[in-house]
C-alpha cells in the first residue's frame, strides 16, 4: 500500500500537480467538453454517416478515416491545453 | 444508444471506460490494446468483423498522436517502419481475405474468438517466462556482484569510498540500463547471421547487416494477425522487434507506432470498404483512450523494462477470460 501510495504521490508530483481536487476538477471540465462533443458529433453525424454507409461502401471508408483522424488531432490538442492550464496554475 | 451501422446497442459509458483503460496500457505497454478492446467489443455483442475493423479505426486515432511524440523524441526509425509497411499490409489483406471467407462460411465468430484466445494465451505464457527468467538472471547477477565485492574487501582492500550523492547514477539511467536486459538476447544474433540478399543496415536501430526478408516474413506474420484478429497487432510485432529483430525497446515502441499508422489506416479502408467498420463506436472509444494515454505514458517512468513486461502478463489473460466467458455462456455485456 505505502509503495503505491509513493508512486501516486511520484506522478502528481511529476505532473507538477499539487491539490487532487484541483486535478479532479479539471478532469471533469474536460469530462464535460468530451462529453459534449460526443453528443454534437452524434446528433450532426449518426444518421448521415449510417445513409453513406448504406449508399457507397468506397466514400464511407475515406470518411471514417478522415473523422477518426481529425478526432485524434483534435482531442490531443484538448488534452495538451489541458495539461499546459494545469502546469500553469500550479506556477 | 443504438449503433446503426453494426446493429448494437452499447452504454457509451461502457465504451469510453474501454478506451480509457485501453488508452493507459498503449501509453504504458506501448501497445494498441486490441487483446482487450477486441474481446470487450465482442463481449458487449458487437459482431466478430465488427470487432476487427472497428477495433483497428479506433487505434489509428491513438497511434498518430503517439507516433509524433516518439518521432520528436528520436524513437522512430523511419526506414525499418517504411520496411514493415510493407510486409504488414501485405499481411493485413490476408487476414482481412481470410475474415471474409469465414464470413461466407458462417463461422467467423468461433475461429476468430478460437484463435484470439490461443494467441492470447501464448503471448501471456511467453511474455511471463520470458520476464520471470530474465529478473532471475538480474538476481543471479547482482549476487556475483555482491559475492565478487565480498572478496575483493577480504584481500585487505581499502574500502571503497561513499559515493556524493551527486555523482550517484540517476535512477533513471540505470532503469535505462536495466531495460533491454533479456535472457533471449542471443536470438536476434543467430537470426542476424540470415544472409539472403538484400541485406540492409538500420543505424537507428543499431543494426549493422540484416536480411530485407527478415524484417518483411516478420512483418507479414504481424500484418496476418492485425487483419485476422483486429488491432495493430502489438501484442505480437513489439515482442518480435525486441526478441528476434534485437531492435532497442524505446526503438521499437517509437517505430511500432509509425508502423501501426499506416498499416491500421490501410486496414480501416479495406475492412470499411467490405462493410466491417462502425466509425461511430471507434470514435467514442476513442474520447476515453485519449485521456488514458497521458496517463499511461507519465507512468512509464516509474517502472523499468522487465517490471513493466511481467505487469504485462495478466492482460492478456483478461481478453482471453472475456471470450470464453462469451462463447460459453452466449451472455454479452451492455
Amino acid at each position: 500500500m505505502g509503495r503505491v501510495g509513493g508512486i501516486v504521490r511520484n506522478f502528481l508530483h511529476k505532473i507538477k500537480i499539487v491539490s487532487i481536487g484541483s486535478y479532479l476538477a479539471d478532469l471533469a471540465v474536460y469530462a464535460i467538453f468530451v462529453f459534449g462533443y460526443f453528443f454534437l458529433v452524434r446528433h450532426f453525424l449518426g444518421d448521415q454517416v449510417k445513409q453513406v454507409f448504406d449508399a457507397n461502401k468506397k466514400q464511407y471508408a475515406i470518411l471514417a478515416l478522415a473523422l477518426i483522424v481529425v478526432q485524434g488531432v483534435f482531442l490531443e490538442m484538448l488534452t495538451s491545453a489541458m495539461m499546459r492550464v494545469l502546469r500553469h496554475k500550479v506556477r | 444508444m443504438d449503433f446503426l451501422i453494426s446493429g448494437t446497442h452499447i452504454h457509451p459509458l461502457y465504451l469510453m471506460g474501454i478506451g480509457f483503460v485501453v488508452g493507459i496500457l498503449g501509453g504504458f505497454f506501448g501497445v494498441g490494446g486490441s487483446f482487450l478492446a477486441g474481446p470487450a467489443l465482442f463481449a458487449a455483442g458487437m459482431p466478430m468483423n465488427f470487432v476487427v475493423g472497428t477495433d483497428l479505426t479506433h487505434i489509428v486515432g491513438k497511434s498518430i498522436v503517439a507516433a509524433k511524440r516518439h518521432r520528436a523524441l528520436g524513437n522512430v526509425d523511419i526506414k525499418l517502419g517504411m520496411i514493415m509497411v510493407a510486409g504488414t499490409i501485405a499481411g493485413v489483406e490476408v487476414g482481412a481475405q481470410f475474415i471474409e471467407y469465414l464470413k461466407r462460411r458462417a463461422d467467423v465468430d468461433i475461429v476468430v474468438a478460437v484463435g484470439f484466445i490461443f494467441v492470447l494465451l501464448a503471448i501471456s505464457a511467453f511474455i511471463g517466462w520470458e520476464s520471470w527468467q530474465t529478473l532471475k538472471m538480474l538476481s543471479k547477477r547482482g549476487t556475483r556482484k555482491a559475492i565478487a565485492a565480498v572478496a575483493a574487501l577480504n584481500k585487505n582492500a581499502p574500502l571503497p569510498p561513499r559515493l556524493p550523492r551527486y555523482l550517484k547514477p540517476n535512477r533513471g539511467e540505470t532503469d535505462q540500463v536495466k531495460e533491454d536486459t533479456s535472457v533471449l538476447a542471443h536470438i536476434p544474433k543467430q537470426i542476424h547471421r540470415f544472409r539472403l540478399p538484400p541485406m540492409i543496415s538500420l543505424p537507428v536501430s543499431g543494426i549493422e547487416q540484416i536480411s530485407l526478408w527478415t524484417i518483411l516474413g516478420v512483418s507479414f506474420v504481424g500484418g496476418v494477425f492485425s487483419g485476422f484478429l483486429g488491432g495493430g497487432a502489438g501484442y505480437v510485432r513489439m515482442p518480435a522487434l525486441v526478441y528476434l529483430l534485437g531492435v532497442p525497446t524505446h526503438v521499437a515502441v517509437g517505430t511500432d507506432l509509425f508502423e501501426i499508422v499506416i498499416s491500421a489506416s490501410y486496414g480501416t479502408l479495406t475492412h470499411a470498404v467490405k462493410g466491417n467498420v462502425d466509425i461511430m463506436v471507434a470514435l467514442v472509444m476513442h474520447t476515453g483512450a485519449a485521456v488514458g494515454a497521458q496517463i499511461g505514458a507519465t507512468l512509464t517512468q516509474y517502472f523499468h523494462g522487465t517490471r513493466i513486461r511481467l505487469a504485462f502478463v495478466p492482460l492478456p489473460l483478461i481478453g482471453a477470460g472475456l471470450v470464453i466467458y462469451s462463447l460459453m455462456t452466449g451472455h454479452h455485456f451492455k
